[in-house]
């Protein structure tokens, strides 16, 4: 990040929600890097950009194609890369043709010029970074706004080299970690399919046990399972979905049909409340041994710091109590010995003893064994002569705009997002004093501030199609007239998720917490 | 940048004011808003490169208010796009801008060595009980009185300057000033009766030789002023001005360079660096430096003269200013330099004008801008006017100061010809060597090296003030003796007797009457353990009390130090501290402890401090100390 | 808007046959030009250090102990405190180890009499003028310079005034600033960018402040905590640890710091956590990990509370 020419942040607001990450943006910018920032809303990071592009919500499909079109017209792609690693190329260039950049400066909102400069510097960076978060992944077309952003990557080379690449920057500190070890509906861990025989056989040989050949649910399926009476049960480690869900209402409604709800967290969340059994837990980073896997893919030593409060275990303990009374005793609980059995069956974690990430302060993977130094980068298979594995592919998208729409009833789109001091529901950061923190406000532009006659501090009801809320104003210059934003931190006093769609990335399993049409009205107290 | 500012507002007025100053100026977020007119497209990070307007536009808020408050300050942050707290951060740095309410006239009463021995204390016990006490508001609440440092008028001694803020700023030098006369002076302010010059020169005063014919001591670089002054482009020229430029660009850079390289001319601004060597750095350089696309270096005349004693720059910027151009212009010749600037002391406000005056003719008339006098070469010079603050006469101070920083100097190596302003190559030369320039050229190298010595080449402007019979500037060869420079300024004055003379100011040193036949030479100087400095001769009679003088010089470097370095941060406090004790015969311990314990100070502060004020600091204190038992 | 793990799931869809995709080379950063080595003396005794080196990396690889206060590594060195000041052959003055690079045939000296005697007078003048009662380093440095800050009697100026306790996460003590401008520098382009500090004024009140020295509340300060991470004096401090050691229970040697990864954001910060009794005190981060080059968030210097209360419902 640091030793590049052109920074895209696309859909992140990472000034605020990855803080350490932007300092490597910024060396990048001050060793001579151009920043080019898209994002709705004119934030913090969009203010330290060569280019910021306030696009529509939910239109990003549209800039990537035009600007895929763009890059081609101007002769731009990489002629190299393309027939040596990739394949639909023709297709996708056929696709991208009806994507002008006036259609794009009509669907996106932003000038067609400005879509021009920034396909040009992409694609002509001798280093290019493309980098997104939530902007892209929080839609109802998720994978799509991934794979659009992709194509731009394939189509300039800008993947599989030093100084290039694609960086989705994880929201958590192990969300990565979490897919890594196979908490996800199709992998076991190491992302070996489950549905390959053959990698599901060497599991069951290690395990001692038969595997379901077939994919799970991901969360938004099992929250449809609950409404068609499938799953009954459910057990929830350190999640706050009564509070996190999209259309909160639908999903207290769900969670509540459930016929056995086990909590398993570090505090008496809105979830927990509904459950009928809950197990205190130690915190993952601070009481407990392990590890995580950062967003650059870097697994790093997590240690217990300090002791848990009295009489509650850490979530390795529970889990292995837990299977004690089910029937399996695997024994006394021990981080290392566990992650060295993961070591034993994901080729990818197998150099990484305990020993070498203490010593070298954390691996990236793939590290295949002990004397591998793990990798900086990805993908530089695909510049390798001859190409080392199956081609990269360019895949199709369309643009489609969100779900909710907007119309005269619901003129407002509202967006959500984090703020620098808070996290997620709020379960461990609104514990601490933060000098920032101030009543949770919908932040509208101050032109729309006039339109309703509004005084900050003032109270509306936000109403959605699905729910509706009273929170207290605030202006922010950085919105456009027609856009509105809420955290989703403080669901005691604004329950953002009342608001919210479920409409579900049917790939990704992700609502579309980005995009929702509201309508706000002066609320007077009594 | 995200900047976050306070709720505070600038009101319309502020707005104007930064608005005047920056009017022209457009941000690169600015270029790319007219490139791409949508409100939805912002280029922020395009928008620095304007922070150098910094300090021009606190003046311009400053002038037409009083002071800063904190609403302009967040105004001026915000269209600069630098953060508030380093914009508070600079503006506190220098004195003559204030980040408090003040009344919109301000008295400037020079408290200086040269101004006490003129009487500057009897003026402000008038002053005191007509006016109220320095610091204070008067007249109602409209104007305050306070004392400064050397104001640079040493050759009218008492001086006074008065600054009114306002929709119409003016300013007004009174010097020698009396009471009356400055309570009068206040009186036309309040009035807004201040007249448009804010001073004369009076070159029959400022310049004694102008109105004697002196054979032994031909005027080299003082003839014109001695004429009465070249204030126009025609006169300057009818006075033999620009031949010198002419004749360079015949020459071309290397021939040029060769001449002031055999001219041996050393700087004159006080640490007499052989002149050619700086321009030489930057034509190696040259065709590296024109091949990079900006070919950004410059070159800059450093008049930020604010050495107390010193006022040589002040008079040939106010009697000569085309001179200084002309320089300043043959060496962006040899330099290759597109750009130039004059950062000029924000308490000359008649050098200012007579200079911008002359820039702006200097341009009219083909002498500056592009292609000048036809030869293809374009160069651009600004006036950068420094708001109270000693340290900036330091060349690496003074770049900070352009670029809008605190003026704090920066360590060196890199030394400026590397890296310099904008950390580009820079040439910075002082106002009296520039004026040299022409006139070598013009004459030759060698033969301007046949004047003064061998080792010390030329004429040189001494400031003579104190207890001397016609104080002023004084154009001599170098090597004359220190006897014969005071002979010419008719003696001591009226009976006195001679005690010490302080040359080369505050940072200088204390010589004695039998040190006198000496000749003012680099290497004599050096020599008797002395030095020249910026040319300051200031007599002290038998009356005068020195260590009342040093004390002084202690508190000067005291208020002047930047802070940035803990040796001379602390080191001139503790000087001063000592220093006083001694004076008031409470020493800690005993008086040769204390002398003990100031030597320390001083070898630390000479030692480890990063620039020239530290290192000099306690130059004129050890210099008295060895010569005289001060404090028996 | 709880991503977990539902944006772990790309490829999700791929032909699994290609799940894990093969192994390709190990891929390397450009090579960087072998440096030119240069050779220098220090006391007497010759080495080759690359260019580039400063004086200080250089007797550090002597194991000559220099004394830094304004010095960091993550930090463009400002030398200002010039504690670290050597005798360099033909050098008019002393120049600043941390700072000056080496240059072919240098002789330097690091603990001559002039050395010793500038260095002394440094510590004198600080340790005079600022309260360096929590600075353990710069006391050790002034056994080892027999610095006696006390001969400059009882009426010297000091930088003596009340803390500053404006908010409830760090304690602005400028009693004890020596004004090394470190937390300038990583409150601005050495590390946060926020720019909320600056020095302010001239000379020797010359001191650290935000705009007209508004609260931090009211300036941009965003809590990241980056200034107490360099502070070298205990300037700045948690609030946590002033109010301890207000209450006089501050206790390093009842005290551990452990490392972890700190528990929000996916960027993997590697915190150190100090804790005593039991309880978090102090959270930094190390000066060489390469994600955070010591620097953090609010979030992940000051947002451990939530392990410190019992669980709530319960």
């Amino acid at each position: 990040m640091e030793d590049t020419n052109v920074i895209l942040l696309w859909g992140s607001n990472a000034r605020e929600t990855h803080p350490i990450f932007f300092h490597h943006v910024l060396r990048g910018v001050r060793n001579g890097a151009e920043l080019y920032v898209v994002d709705p809303r004119r934030t913090s990071s969009a203010r330290w950009a060569h280019m910021w592009l306030g696009i529509d919500v939910g239109s990003d499909i549209s800039l990537a194609n035009a600007m895929g079109r763009e890059i081609i017209a101007a002769g731009l792609a990489n002629e190299k890369f393309i027939p040596h690693a990739t394949s639909g190329f023709e297709a996708y260039k056929s696709h991208v043709e009806k994507y002008t950049l006036e259609r794009a400066a009509r669907e996106t909102g932003v000038a067609a010029e400005a879509i021009r400069k920034m396909a040009h510097a992409y694609a002509s960076a001798p280093r290019a970074q493309l980098c997104w978060t939530l902007g892209i992944t929080e839609h109802h077309n998720a994978m799509d706004n991934v794979v659009a952003l992709i194509n731009l990557a394939l189509l300039t080379g800008h993947v599989g080299r030093y100084g290039s690449g694609v960086n989705p920057l994880r929201g958590q500190n192990n969300v990565q970690g979490g897919g890594d070890m196979g908490a996800i509906p199709a992998h076991l861990p190491g992302f070996q399919h489950v549905e390959n025989d053959e990698l599901r056989a060497r599991f069951e040989k290690a395990w001692g046990v038969t595997i379901p050949p077939k994919r799970g649910w991901h969360l938004s399926h099992m929250f449809d399972a609950m409404e068609r009476g499938e799953l009954a049960v459910l057990y929830v480690l350190g999640e706050n979905p009564a509070d996190s869900e999209a259309d909160r209402h639908r999903a207290l409604q769900r969670l509540g049909s459930l016929e056995f709800l086990l909590v398993q967290d570090l505090f008496y969340t809105r979830t927990a409340e509904l459950a009928d059994v809950v197990l205190p837990a130690a915190a993952g980073a601070l009481e407990s041994e392990g590890t995580v896997t950062s967003s650059e893919r870097r697994v790093q030593r997590v240690r217990r710091t300090v002791p848990p409060p009295d009489g509650v275990r850490d979530d390795l303990q529970i889990i292995f109590d837990l299977a004690r009374r089910l029937g399996h005793d695997w024994g006394t609980p021990d981080a290392e010995s566990i992650w060295n059995e993961l070591r034993s069956v994901s080729p990818m974690h197998a150099g990484m003893s305990y020993r070498r990430l203490e010593e070298m302060g954390g691996i990236q993977w793939p590290c295949y064994d002990e004397s591998h130094p793990g990798e900086m980068f990805l993908h530089g298979r695909l510049w390798n002569e001859p190409l080392i594995g199956p081609r990269a592919p360019f895949h199709v998208v369309e643009f489609e705009p969100p779900v909710d729409q907007l119309d005269e009833e619901y003129p407002i789109r509202l967006t959500t997002g984090r703020r620098l001091d808070d996290y997620n529901t709020g379960v461990q950061s609104r514990r601490y004093s933060s000098p920032l923190r101030r009543e949770e406000s919908l932040q509208l532009s101050p032109e729309d501030g006039r339109h309703y006659k509004l005084r900050e501090g003032e109270h509306v009801r936000v109403s959605s199609r699905r729910g509706s809320i009273i929170a207290p104003v605030r202006f922010d210059s950085g919105l456009r007239p027609g856009l509105a934003f809420l955290s989703v931190h403080a669901h005691d006093r604004v329950a953002t998720n009342e608001l919210t769609i479920d409409a579900v990335d049917p790939k990704s399993g992700t609502s579309e917490f980005k995009a929702t049409a509201v309508r706000i009205e002066k609320h007077e107290r009594t | 940048m995200d900047l976050h500012l306070t709720g505070a507002q600038a009101t319309a007025e502020e707005r104007a004011a930064a608005d005047a100053e920056l009017g022209t100026t457009q941000s690169g977020s600015q270029v790319c808003r007219q490139q791409i007119a949508d409100p939805r497209v912002t280029c922020e990070a395009t928008a620095n490169g304007t922070r150098h307007l910094l300090l021009p536009v606190l003046h311009a808020v400053q002038k037409r208010m009083g002071w800063i408050s904190p609403g302009a300050l967040n105004y001026i942050a915000s269209r600069l796009d630098v953060a508030p707290a380093e914009v508070y951060g600079v503006a506190s740095f220098y004195g003559m801008l204030s980040l408090e309410p003040r009344p919109a006239i301000v008295v400037h009463v020079c408290d200086d060595i040269a101004c006490v021995i003129r009487g500057v204390d009897k003026l402000c016990a008038v002053l005191e009980s007509t006016l109220g006490a320095a610091g204070s508001p008067c007249a109602g609440g409209r104007a305050i009185w306070q004392r400064s440092q050397c104001l640079g008028l040493c050759e009218r001694a008492p001086a006074v300057l008065v600054a009114s803020a306002g929709a119409d700023p003016r300013e007004r030098v009174l010097a020698p000033a009396s009471a009356e006369e400055v309570q009068s002076l206040v009186q036309d302010a309040l009035q807004q009766r201040l007249p448009h010059e804010p001073d004369a020169l009076d070159v029959r005063k400022s310049v004694p030789q102008s109105s004697r014919s002196s054979e032994s001591f031909p005027l080299r670089l003082l003839h014109r002023i001695a004429q009465g002054g070249a204030p126009t482009v025609e006169a300057y020229q009818r006075l033999g001005g620009y031949s010198g430029l002419r004749k360079a660009l015949e020459l071309g850079a290397e021939e040029t360079l060769r001449e002031l390289s055999d001219s041996k001319l050393l700087g004159r601004g006080g640490a007499a660096f052989p002149a050619a060597t700086k321009w030489e750095a930057l034509f190696r350089q040259r065709s590296r430096l024109q091949k990079e696309r900006s070919r950004r270096h410059y070159v800059i005349c450093n008049a930020d003269e604010s050495e107390p004693g010193t006022f040589k720059d002040r008079i040939l910027m106010e009697g000569d200013p085309f001179a200084v151009l002309e320089g300043l212009t043959i060496g962006a010749f040899v330099t290759g330099a597109r750009q130039g600037y004059i950062y000029l002391r924000g308490e000359y406000p008649l050098a200012a004008e007579r200079m911008q005056r002359a820039i702006e003719s200097a341009t009219q008339n083909g002498f500056l801008g592009d292609n000048i006098l036809g030869s293809g070469l374009h160069f651009t010079v600004e006036i950068r006017r420094g708001a109270g603050a000693y340290i900036c006469g330091e060349e690496t101070a003074l770049f900070n100061s352009i670029e809008g920083y605190r003026g704090e100097p920066r360590n060196k190596p890199p030394f400026p010809t590397q890296s310099g302003l904008f950390r580009q190559p820079t040439a910075v030369n002082n106002v009296e060597t520039l004026v040299n320039i022409p006139g070598i050229i013009l004459e030759g190298g060698a033969a301007y090296a046949t004047l003064g010595t061998t080792h010390s080449a030329g004429t040189r402007i001494f400031c003579l003030s104190g207890h001397v019979a016609r104080p002023g500037i004084y154009e001599v060869a170098m090597g004359t003796t220190l006897h014969q420079l005071i002979d010419l300024a008719g003696g001591v004055a009226g009976n006195g007797k001679l005690q010490a003379v302080l040359l080369g100011g505050a940072a200088g040193t204390f010589v004695g009457p039998r040190e006198l036949d000496h000749p003012l030479t680099f290497e004599n100087t050096r020599a008797i353990g002395a030095s020249l400095g910026s040319g300051v001769v200031m007599l002290f009679d038998e009356t005068v009390d020195l260590r009342r003088i040093l004390l002084r010089i202690a508190s000067f470097f005291r208020h002047e130090t930047c802070g940035q370095c803990v040796p001379c941060r602390v080191g001139v406090v503790r000087q001063e501290e000592a220093l006083q004790r001694l004076v008031d015969k409470q020493p800690l311990g005993s008086a040769a402890l204390e002398i003990t314990r100031l030597r320390e100070i001083s070898q630390a502060m000479r030692d480890a401090s990063i620039c020239g004020l530290g290192q000099t600091a306690s130059s004129a204190l050890e210099s008295a100390m060895r010569r005289w038992s001060l404090f028996a | 808007m709880n991503p977990s793990p539902k944006d772990a799931l790309q490829g999700l869809d791929a032909p699994v046959a290609t799940i894990p995709v093969p192994r390709g080379p190990v891929p390397q950063a450009p090579l960087r030009p072998e440096p030119h080595w240069i050779e220098i003396t220090i006391d007497g005794e010759r080495l080759t250090v690359p260019e580039g080196s400063t004086i200080l990396d250089a007797t550090r690889k002597l194991g000559i102990d220099t004394p830094t206060l304004c010095f960091l590594e993550s930090l463009t060195p400002v030398n200002a405190c010039r504690v670290c000041v050597v005798e360099l052959e033909g050098s008019r003055t002393l120049v600043p180890a941390c700072s000056r690079k080496v240059e072919p045939h240098m002789s330097i000296k690091t603990d001559s009499e002039r050395v010793r005697l500038s260095r002394r007078l440094v510590l004198e003048f600080l340790a005079s003028s600022v309260d360096l009662s929590t600075a353990p380093a710069v006391q050790a440095y002034m056994k080892r310079y027999n610095a006696d800050p006390e001969r400059f009697g009882t009426t010297r100026a000091t930088v003596a005034q009340p803390a500053k306790v404006d908010n409830d996460l760090y304690v602005r003590d400028y009693s004890k600033c020596v004004l090394c401008y470190k937390c300038v520098e990583a409150c601005g382009v050495d590390a946060q960018n926020t720019f909320a500090i600056a020095v302010a004024g001239r000379g020797f009140p010359a001191h650290i402040s935000t705009e007209f020295d508004v609260s931090l509340p009211e300036s941009a300060c965003v809590y990241c905590g980056n200034c107490i991470g360099v502070c070298p004096t205990g300037a700045l401090m948690f609030k946590s640890e002033y109010d301890m050691r207000q209450a006089g229970t501050w206790d390093e040697s009842r005290q551990t710091k452990t490392d972890t990864i700190c528990p929000y954001c996916g960027v993997g910060c590697d915190l150190t956590v100090q804790q005593q009794d039991g309880q978090i005190v102090r959270v930094t981060s190390p000066l060489d990990h390469s994600v955070t080059r010591g620097n953090l968030c609010i979030k992940g210097r000051f947002g451990w509370q939530f392990v410190q209360i019992q669980p709530a419902g319960k």
